[in-house]
């Protein structure tokens, strides 16, 4: 039993109470005031994020923490957005991960089912409206590159609200699809078929340009359309208004930016509650069940089949769903965004976050894809600036300029994601927000034990009648 | 008296090996059955066959009347059969009272939507399933501040306790036991042999143990079937078993024969 209080500890008694409110709000209002002044500030911005961890972690009840949510996600970030539309950009790419990772988590976390090819469910939602939503259903008979963008397409871009749940019923039925074959395997097993099962998705959309092109192979599909606005907010006197805010002309692109950012963080808090009521139900336990003990699990009326089925279903739908907000944002699709290395980094979200625990993979996600996308292409982008002058780097005294290319930092995305997650394995193996079995299971040694466990058998009270 | 559960010569071989050898076997309704044989005898793969792990190769086997081969084993257990473990299979790091209420699988009504939507029928299954988990908790004997608990963090005599409540939350009728007391110092034996006899008495459920340990086996069982090498030797009272021959010399040896003895002595 400690004594010593830990100093987090200490840190989080600090936001109790009004004071703590107050104190959060501080916060936020800074980074506020900071973003607006230096819109471009990558450390800002980073700050902006912890606030949401911040938020997270006070004792403050879940009333207090939605709301200060709510005034984060939806008035600052979209305030400071005006001035720099990139922070909108992040938001929505990492509601996308965020929304990937918990949809994985459902299948590795939760029923302990290892899939290494787990983007493929992405793709098919993706594919799905990009099919559907681009030009390509007039091209089947054109070999890829030798057509031009017509002025109108197939479908309406309102179709874009159908074929949200028409790509969630199509990842769910490749889920099962996939289940059915892999239902008697376990472990390594298991991964491996997943992990082909992935690439033949994404090998399918390389090659199926012929004999019908299907996908437009390599070359992907493009354009692809984005819903329809609502005309209100892209008349030109709201975009004057908006222009008059921000400091700079916003255009169509801009409120689109706008748009994907809250679809983004609709699909993603959905997917939170959907997750977070599945785990505390009778299918939350038959999943960890059938992950602690199979054998126990089905003697105890666990059907194994249609659980495991389940799990592959429930996380392809989170993922189907992105897809198609994907291939609008993007309004393109191409195979290699939904290569091994993607599964594999929706991977290193889950375990980094802490497999199985919600909050844990959502900040999992958010970690990693700032990483990918702003921490180190900022970085990349300093080094390059500072090339292009006649500095000296201090101590080595070498001109920036004769730095190799090699040592961009941008191309370290791999090496540094290895890094973190040995340095997660040997430290914190149960993630940076562990769920709570993970983290009993994994410090055992240091958990105080209440003096009922303490009893040894023949200490036991006497049975009782059940009444 | 009727039967609750018949074996009919069922036959089970792996590869060369024939590992039960048509066996029948009849155990009463509401009525205490041991089985026992040496180690290897085949009777865990009897209780693997009876709860659909193994498929036999051979005979048949009918609970209630009905033939349950072939079923898969969730389905044996939603039929009202449930099982233990000889090296206690709770999940170990989920809380004692999910335990049980995995156990409650078969006899919860919630789905996943309801889980989803939160509709008044969800919370009101899953809080008549925890009611009734604790209950269970109760009736085995451990105290209700358990419940919380992860299972792996409990004491060997807790966690089979715990492993009879998560079978008992299956409401089965037939309650297979495999070597319920083993490793068990002679008060949590004593207080376990209590517990089976309120399964019956209580809640009146047939049961069958698998056992070792002599004193429980003569003790509460109205009926014993000796198992050895795969086949049936000897069936009859624990009285009539006893004085078998058979048994005596196939299973039994010297030693054990002193053991009963001693056993029967310190009856009252």
């Amino acid at each position: 039993m400690s004594t010593q209080i830990a100093p987090t500890h200490r840190f989080r008694q600090l936001f109790r109470g009004p004071l703590g409110v107050l104190l959060t709000l501080a916060y936020i209002g800074a980074i506020t005031a900071l973003l607006i002044l230096e819109p471009r500030s990558l450390l800002w911005r980073l700050l902006l994020f912890t606030a949401l961890a911040l938020i997270y972690f006070i004792p403050q009840r879940p009333a207090v923490k939605v709301i200060l949510s709510v005034l984060l996600l939806a008035i600052v970030v979209p305030t400071v957005g005006l001035r720099n539309p990139f922070l909108l950009e992040i938001g929505f790419q990492v509601a996308v991960f965020a929304t990937l990772a918990l949809g994985l988590n459902v299948v590795v976390g939760f029923a302990g089912l290892l899939d290494l090819g787990y983007i493929a469910f992405f793709a098919v939602g993706a594919y799905l409206w990009a099919f559907f939503g681009s030009q390509q259903l007039w091209h089947l008979n054109d070999p890829p590159g030798t057509f031009s963008i017509y002025p109108t397409f197939p479908l309406a871009a309102w179709w874009f609200w159908i074929f949200i749940p028409l790509a969630i019923l199509a990842a769910t039925a490749t889920g099962i699809l996939l289940g059915f074959p892999v239902l008697r395997l376990r472990g390594d097993y298991l991964a491996i078929v997943t992990l082909g099962f992935g690439e033949v998705i994404r090998v399918l959309a390389n090659n199926l340009d012929k004999p019908i092109n299907l996908t437009n192979g390599p070359q992907g599909i493009t354009p692809i359309q984005r819903p329809p606005l609502p005309p209100f907010l892209t008349s030109p006197e709201v975009l004057a208004t908006l222009s008059g805010w921000a400091g700079r002309p916003i255009g169509l692109n801009d409120v689109y930016g706008f748009f994907f950012y809250f679809m983004g963080l609709i699909v993603l808090i959905v997917t939170i509650i959907i997750a977070r009521r599945l785990e505390h139900s009778k299918l939350g336990r038959s999943w960890t069940a059938i992950r602690e003990d199979d054998v126990a699990a089905v003697a105890m009326g666990v059907p194994l089949r249609r659980t495991k089925l389940t799990a592959f279903a429930i996380g392809a739908a989170f993922s189907g769903a992105m897809g198609v907000l994907y291939a609008s944002n993007r309004t393109f699709v191409s195979p290699e965004t939904f290569s091994l290395t993607a599964s594999i980094s929706i991977l290193v979200m889950v375990i980094l976050g802490g497999l199985g625990s919600i909050p844990g993979v959502v900040l999992g996600a958010a970690v990693v894809t700032l990483l990918n996308i702003d921490i180190l292409q900022t970085l990349s982008l300093l080094l390059s600036s500072l090339r292009q002058g006649n500095e000296v780097i201090p101590l080595l005294g070498v001109p920036w300029k004769n730095l190799p290319t090699q040592l961009d930092p941008a191309r370290y995305q791999r090496f540094v994601f290895g890094l973190l997650l040995i340095f997660m394995m040997i430290f914190r193996p149960e993630g940076m927000v562990p769920a709570e079995r993970a983290r009993l299971e994994l410090h055992e040694s240091e958990e105080e034990f209440s003096p009922e466990v303490k009893l040894e058998g023949d200490a036991m009270p006497e049975e009782q009648p059940v009444d | 008296m009727s039967a609750m559960l018949e074996l009919e010569k069922v036959t089970k071989r792996f590869g060369g090996l024939v590992a039960v050898n048509a066996v029948d076997l009849r155990f009463e309704k509401g009525s205490i059955s041991s089985v026992i044989g040496p180690n290897g005898a085949g009777k865990t793969t009897i209780f693997n066959i009876i709860t659909g792990i193994y498929r036999p190769d051979e005979g048949n086997v009918r609970f209630e009347g009905r033939s349950i081969v072939g079923k898969r084993p969730d389905q044996i257990t939603e039929l009202g059969l449930c099982r233990t473990f000889q090296n206690i299979r709770l999940f170990n790091n989920m809380t004692v009272l999910e335990n049980i209420l995995v156990g409650a699988h078969t006899r919860t009504p919630s789905t996943a939507w309801g889980a989803v939507l939160r509709t008044r029928h969800f919370k009101e299954a899953e809080e008549a399933a925890r009611q009734e988990a604790l209950q269970l908790l109760r009736f085995v004997g451990l105290p209700r501040g358990l419940g919380d608990q992860l299972a792996r963090n409990l004491p060997y005599g807790q966690q089979r306790r715990v492993e009879i409540a998560r079978a008992l939350a299956s409401k089965p009728r037939l309650l297979l036991l495999d070597e319920p007391t083993a490793g068990m110092n002679p008060q949590e034996t004593e207080s376990a042999m209590r517990l089976f006899r309120r399964l019956r008495d209580e809640l009146g459920i047939t049961v069958v143990l698998i056992e070792h340990d002599m004193k429980v086996v003569m003790g509460i069982s109205e009926r014993v079937s000796v198992i050895d090498y795969g086949q049936k030797i000897a069936e009859g009272t624990p009285e009539e078993v006893r004085k078998d021959q058979r048994v005596i010399e196939a299973y039994l040896g010297r030693s054990a024969m002193v053991e009963t003895a001693a056993v029967e002595r310190s009856r009252p």
